[in-house]
């Protein structure tokens, strides 16, 4: 399992390098979260806080929980915190496991918990100003199904 | 102990830590006395079911008792991902 929260932009290749290797792997999914325009088009950049002391033992906490809870050979989380312009890589999970049905609803499992329940809090900058965004009910919904 | 604030929190507050000498037995206590220093505090914490609070790391609920607790961070409900 390895864990990362860091301003520093990654590379999802060479983050894979490596990643869930060993005869018992047969699949490997990732996902890479992109600061989204809006439908202005008037995202001048995304601020995102953190919690520093907080926020690697959550993130630790929701890949064990994944681990727990899926036969997986690997887990791999990324979070950048800090001022990020559209376009720009957010984060990434990615999942190894011996078959494609645990590594895919494990990285789903991963991004809805990430979503709602790690320290991190986004503040949009747009050409009118800059305002927080409010946490989406249908994210916290989305917990339940797990 | 030291209190934190994040996001909006710490916007409306004005600060991002403070430390605090308190006998409030409860998070929900702790609330009340910040709600009575000053009108910034009583804006912040106007609406609890707008806000998250985590004891020492770990997220709370708002009648969870402080007693050996060090560090509390008052925030919005979380965005990530």
């Amino acid at each position: 399992m390895r864990v990362q929260v860091h301003e520093d932009d990654f590379d999802p290749a060479s983050e894979l390098d490596g990643f869930g290797q060993g005869a018992d792997t047969g699949a490997v999914v990732t996902f890479t979260g992109i600061v989204r325009n809006n439908e202005h088009g008037s995202l001048r950049a995304m601020e995102i806080e953190h919690y520093p002391a907080m926020t690697r033992t959550a993130l630790h906490r929701i890949a064990s929980q994944a681990q727990a809870r899926w036969s997986l050979n690997d887990v791999l989380v990324i979070h950048r915190h800090g001022r990020l312009e559209p376009g720009a890589r957010i984060m990434m999970v990615a999942t190894a496991a011996r078959h494609r049905g645990d590594a895919f609803q494990a990285a789903e499992f991963l991004m809805d918990y990430l979503k709602s329940r790690a320290p991190f809090w986004k503040k949009e900058i747009t050409d009118q100003g800059a305002d927080w965004v409010a946490a989406r009910t249908e994210d916290e919904d989305a917990l339940t199904r797990w | 102990m030291d209190v934190l604030y994040f996001a909006w929190v710490r916007e409306r507050i004005g600060l991002p830590r403070e430390k605090i000498e308190t006998d409030a037995a409860t998070v929900s206590d702790l609330v009340d006395e910040l709600r009575t220093r000053e009108e910034r505090y009583a804006a912040a914490f106007a609406d609890l079911s707008a806000l998250r609070v985590a004891l020492d790391q770990e997220l709370a609920d708002f009648d969870a008792p402080l007693q050996g607790v060090r560090e509390v961070a008052f925030f919005p409900p979380m965005t990530g991902g």
